[in-house]
């Protein structure tokens, strides 16, 4: 039972890693937007195993449904073409880029893997009380009931916006 | 048994590969989905402290996070053909005009 959740960190953390760097590294536009799809797919496992039910399913239906449909949209009217080959368009900037992040990964990787080595070892036995709609819903409905009304001021806000953006025709 | 830092050491590999994506991709386009990507590994790295300590306040912050994200998408894509409808290109090194 213990190996079995190791196994499926394992996989579901080779998937996502290895489609977030295919989707930074395709050439054509449309394949990055599936390669995220299965990113997001990989990390919603991810929230399985962490007893999130919600959340996982919430990232299913929101990213993965409506949002990168959403990307897939735009990118098909834009009629993009693909760009360049990356190894036709190095510059120092994109290698002294590139040496940073990998800098930063190195330390954010330090700093959360061995800082927290041994710290905690067990989810918390109330993890999978909290992870489900009925105590999320009651959560948000009572204690956190004006932060969930400012959010549906914003999501209004972004369509309206979203619209006049999209309409308007620039002088 | 999975323990916490394997969960944070994934989300700073997811974040770090975003920002890559952020600095040497010029396709507005794949520059926003690599800023998603780094959203979700914030998103990872909240609920994996949220369900090791037993606390939902991680899990409702991922909640208002997402819908922001949403708003952010749908406005970020509205620009983002607003831009191609005047300049016909999303390559962010030919959309200049607002540097001096």
């Amino acid at each position: 039972m213990q190996n079995l959740e190791l196994i499926f960190f394992i996989a579901f953390a080779i998937i996502a890693i290895y489609s977030a760097i295919m989707m930074v590294t395709r050439r054509n536009p449309i394949s990055s937007a599936l390669f995220l799809i299965l990113n997001f797919f990989a990390v919603s496992g991810v929230y399985l195993l962490l007893k999130a039910q919600f959340i996982a399913i919430i990232q299913v239906l929101v990213y993965m449904g409506a949002i990168m449909v959403l990307f897939l949209f735009v990118i098909m009217l834009l009629n993009l073409h693909d760009e360049n080959k990356l190894s036709e368009s190095i510059t120092y900037r994109k290698i002294t880029a590139v040496l940073l992040s990998i800098l930063l990964m190195g330390l954010l990787f330090v700093t959360f893997f061995f800082g927290f080595m041994g710290k905690k070892s067990e989810i918390h036995e109330t993890a999978g009380t909290i992870g489900k709609a009925e105590f999320l819903g009651k959560e948000l409905f009572l204690k956190y009931a004006f932060p969930v009304e400012i959010a549906g001021l914003l999501l209004l806000a972004a369509v309206v916006g979203a619209v006049v953006l999209a309409k308007k025709k620039f002088e | 048994m999975v323990e916490l830092n394997y969960y944070l050491g994934l989300s700073s590999i997811l974040f770090a590969i975003g920002v890559i994506g952020v600095l040497v991709r010029r396709n507005a386009i794949i520059i926003f989905m690599s800023i998603e990507l780094m959203f979700n590994s914030i998103n990872l790295s909240l609920i994996s402290f949220s369900s090791f300590l037993g606390d939902v306040t991680g899990q409702i912050l991922v909640f208002f996070i997402i819908a922001v994200a949403a708003a952010e998408a749908a406005i970020g894509l509205a620009i983002i053909i607003a831009l191609f409808r005047n300049k016909g290109t999303v390559n962010i090194d030919e959309i200049n005009i607002l540097k001096w």
